[in-house]
């Protein structure tokens, strides 16, 4: 049995705050889960998708945010609880379906999961979803540690059921990725099926039902405010901001001078237990990541109850805008506010050291891409992105993605490069984000002639975030398939005539085609390379392949006269330099990185394949 | 010296490490051998990039702290898969920091390439023991091949942290987590890669149980 799934037994489970979620979500019906991977989120479809029939619920990896929001509305709707879980960025692609099913509503409990990751961790940008709960009028609950998140995973439901309308669940790095005890409950039999009452005048959302549903909004925002209750120097935070605060409280010796308000329910923010609150203390500081605005909240809360009491959270020596928080940096701005003594720890200062960037894998298909298409198409022609693995491609030696944005941009970008640089153009994809969000910009490149080259890296998986499935995945733990979705045939469909796939690991043959291509690109339009390979790591794991062969350098002084193109244009990270005693260097290539994916033997000579056990 | 923890004080461990040491999971090790005796505990893990060589940090915090993030110069224990990454989690040290470290190098990237040098792991050491409490070297990658665990060198790491004494875990939990978190095929060579560690542990602290 999953572990998600064994009955309370009354000792804690040490779960993981996206499994905590999950188990909330199991206890509280849930029939349909959608979802597309993003760290800090994927955990939560992953030990669905793990679930499998075990659970007897539907889940599915959708193609994309938008469209899993989709899929999961209508599911409740249709009566059947449903949760979407995704990134915070992945809710800018969902924003155009949620901000107006905050209009329509559900009929079942629906649960929006929306990870934020202060400091960028593993993104591209820092925003504070906090702003859509405002913007949508849709309630937002806020965790601090996986005990919680599991909590209110059930409230949540309770909530959205009870107003007819989806709750947030906004949770941030520290919550989803820690692991604390967590006391279950017992687990709801999701209904999987449900009914659908045609009611066009209230789910088709022309402009005269969106008018009646604006208003139902606003009523209902009232409701919400009413409907959360209870609630010297004062403190008002939310979410894993709390639990710095009580550390900080408790080292600075502050118990019973500072009185601490933590608001979980944190969409619309409670004004009564607010205003209560700020009745009994002389000055209060807001302490959140991210942007003021539990500050602005309270600010206007306190102006609307003409409250004297001093304000203050973000500023200069108080609270930071930008990334996480620690309980130091809050003791730092409650000593500022609260003219508290405080001796910051004296941290050892960070001394200078070799960097350790990630890098992609040893056998990794891109890095055969990139080289090939550096060949062909040198410094001169611009190279946009996209996310995934391959954005590491970035880096020295490759140095292959001059722009990025989001999903999806690097298509659509490459048309703009194109209209207006007198430059080729060649943008990359990954499989899994051109079908996340890269088809409407080919489309729109067809359509208006952009000429520039795609590659699309197809590695047959979304390597990125951990393997998960998209529609043209061949490779599955049941054997290989024939993909649901031909990028190939969808290319071509999208209208584009000069397409061709390559093995990426042949390297010469790689560069003819690119050749090829390059030769006919001002002639008509976009053209398409699907450089196909399977992501190593998956491979190995989904059939249990193990290598017979590694790649080694060979021969005597082979490697003294050389320019290591292998070093400077590769950089594969099996490879590495040694210098001999006599001061000789000498490049090697780890058997254990090695994977034998033979890229390197075909630009050097000295590089043999060697059999091993 | 007593064990920390003990006092409902808190303790902070950070770990760091390399992508494909298994860190998260030695850290997670720890996580379930403290709630085996039950004491409060949170584990923080940074995901994302721990496949593709890059440095992973994790954090135990367990005792009487509520944040599981390891401030600056709030670590307690250091728990470093790697000499490079023992010297770069310096600013979370403090002058009573206790900082176990593996001693088997691995080259970043920029240093196999010849973009920078790996510095001499002497002068590493000789840059932390004068700004910390204590320093535990262990070369845990020869202790793993020495008990046929080759790629067990993480469970060994922990290992030594079980056998100091620092944390208030008695063996049976330690062993008991193990047992929880492995698969069973993996358990014995893992259970002799712990006892290898416990037994270097016991030998270099000056911690009395």
């Amino acid at each position: 049995m999953h572990e998600l799934l064994i009955p309370a037994s009354g000792k804690p489970q040490f779960l993981l705050g996206n499994e905590a979620i999950v188990r909330g979500a199991l206890e509280s019906g849930v029939g349909f889960v959608a979802a597309y991977p993003g760290t800090p989120s994927s955990e939560i479809i992953d030990r669905f998708s793990q679930l499998g029939t075990e659970a007897g619920i539907y889940v599915e990896y959708s193609v994309n945010e938008k469209v899993s929001l989709e899929v999961a509305c209508a599911a409740a709707i249709s009566g059947v609880r449903s949760l979407c879980a995704m990134k915070h960025v992945g809710m800018n692609v969902a924003a155009d379906a949620f901000m107006t099913l905050a209009y329509v509503g559900v009929k079942a409990g629906m649960v929006i999961v929306v990870a934020d990751d202060p400091f960028l961790h593993s993104s591209q940008n820092e925003q504070d979803t906090r702003y859509y709960a405002k913007m949508s009028g849709v309630p937002m609950l806020e965790p601090a540690t996986p005990e919680e998140a599991y909590r209110m995973s059930i409230e949540a439901f309770k909530i959205s059921e009870k107003f007819g309308v989806p709750c947030l669940l906004r949770t941030t790095t520290r919550v989803n990725h820690c692991r604390g005890p967590v006391n279950t409950g017992r687990i709801e039999p999701g209904k999987v099926s449900g009914t659908f009452t045609k009611d066009p005048f209230n789910l088709v959302v022309i402009p005269a039902v969106g008018r009646k549903l604006r208003l139902a909004q606003i009523e209902r925002g009232k409701k919400l405010l009413a409907e959360t209750g209870e609630g010297e120097l004062g403190i008002i935070t939310s979410g894993i901001s709390f639990l710095h605060v009580k550390d900080a409280v408790r080292d600075l010796g502050l118990e019973d001078r500072v009185k601490i308000l933590k608001v979980g329910f944190t969409g619309p923010y409670p004004k009564a237990v607010v205003r209560g609150f700020l009745a009994g203390v002389g000055k209060v500081l807001i302490v959140e990541e991210g942007e003021p605005v539990l500050e602005e909240a309270v600010r206007l809360i306190a102006q609307e109850a003409k409250s004297a009491v001093e304000i203050a959270g973000k500023g200069e020596g108080l609270v930071p805008r930008a990334f996480e928080l620690d309980p130091v940096k809050v003791k730092r701005a409650m000593s500022h506010f609260f003219d508290i003594p405080f001796e910051p720890p004296r941290a050892a200062a960070a001394p200078e050291l070799p960097q350790r960037p990630p890098n992609l894998c040893a056998g990794c298909p891109h890095r055969a891409t990139y080289y090939s298409v550096k060949k062909v198409f040198g410094e001169e022609a611009v190279y946009p992105s996209d996310i995934g693995c391959y954005t590491l491609g970035v880096l020295p030696p490759l140095k292959m993605a001059d722009f990025l944005i989001c999903m999806g941009s690097g298509v659509s970008t490459a048309g703009g490069f194109s209209k207006v640089l007198d430059r080729p153009v060649v943008a990359f994809i990954g499989d899994s984000t051109f079908f996340h969000s890269g088809i409407p910009g080919l489309i729109n490149a067809v359509s208006h002639g952009h000429q520039f080259l795609l590659v699309i890296l197809d590695n047959g998986t979304t390597a990125m975030t951990g393997h998960q499935p998209h529609p043209g995945v061949e490779l599955t733990p049941a054997g290989k398939i024939e993909p649901k979705v031909s990028l190939e045939k969808l290319v071509r469909g999208c209208g584009v005539e000069r397409v061709a796939v390559i093995n990426p690991l042949q390297i010469k043959k790689s560069r003819e085609v690119l050749q090829d291509f390059k030769s006919k690109m001002n002639q008509d339009g976009v053209s398409v390379i699907i450089s196909k390979s399977p992501c190593p790591l998956f491979e190995t794991r989904i059939l249990r392949k193990k290598k017979k062969i590694v790649f080694s350098v060979e021969g005597e002084g082979a490697c003294d006269s050389c320019a290591r193109a292998c070093m400077t244009e590769l950089g594969c990270p099996a490879f590495s330099l040694d210098t001999s005693e006599t001061g000789e260097q000498r490049v090697r290539i780890s058997e254990t990185l090695c994977s034998g994916c033979g890229v390197c033997s075909q630009i050097c000579d000295s590089v043999k394949p060697k059999r091993i056990s | 010296m007593m064990p920390m923890g003990t006092e409902n004080k808190a303790v902070r461990i950070f770990f760091t490490g390399v992508g494909g040491q298994g860190t998260l999971l030695a850290t997670r090790l720890v996580g379930e051998a403290v709630l085996e005796e039950n004491l409060p505990v949170l584990m923080s893990e940074i995901h994302g990039m721990a496949q593709r060589g890059g440095v992973v940090e994790s954090s135990v915090v367990l005792g009487s702290a509520s944040s599981p993030t390891v401030a600056d110069g709030e670590a307690d224990v250091i728990m470093a898969f790697e000499p490079l990454e023992a010297a770069r989690a310096l600013p979370k040290c403090n002058v009573k920091t206790i900082v176990i470290t593996n001693t088997t190098p691995i080259l970043p990237f920029t240093v196999a390439t010849g973009q920078s040098t790996y510095p001499d792991t002497g002068a590493l050491y000789g840059m932390l023991e004068p700004q910390i409490g204590e320093l535990i070297k262990v070369d845990a990658d020869a202790l793993a091949g020495s008990v046929q665990a080759e790629r067990s060198s993480n469970v060994v790491m922990i290992g030594v942290l079980a056998g100091t004494g620092i944390l208030p875990v008695s063996k049976a939990s330690w062993e008991q987590a193990l047992r929880k978190i492995l698969p069973p095929r993996l358990i014995e060579a893992n259970l002799r890669a712990f006892e290898s560690g416990y037994q270097a542990g016991a030998k270099k602290s000056r911690v009395r149980k």
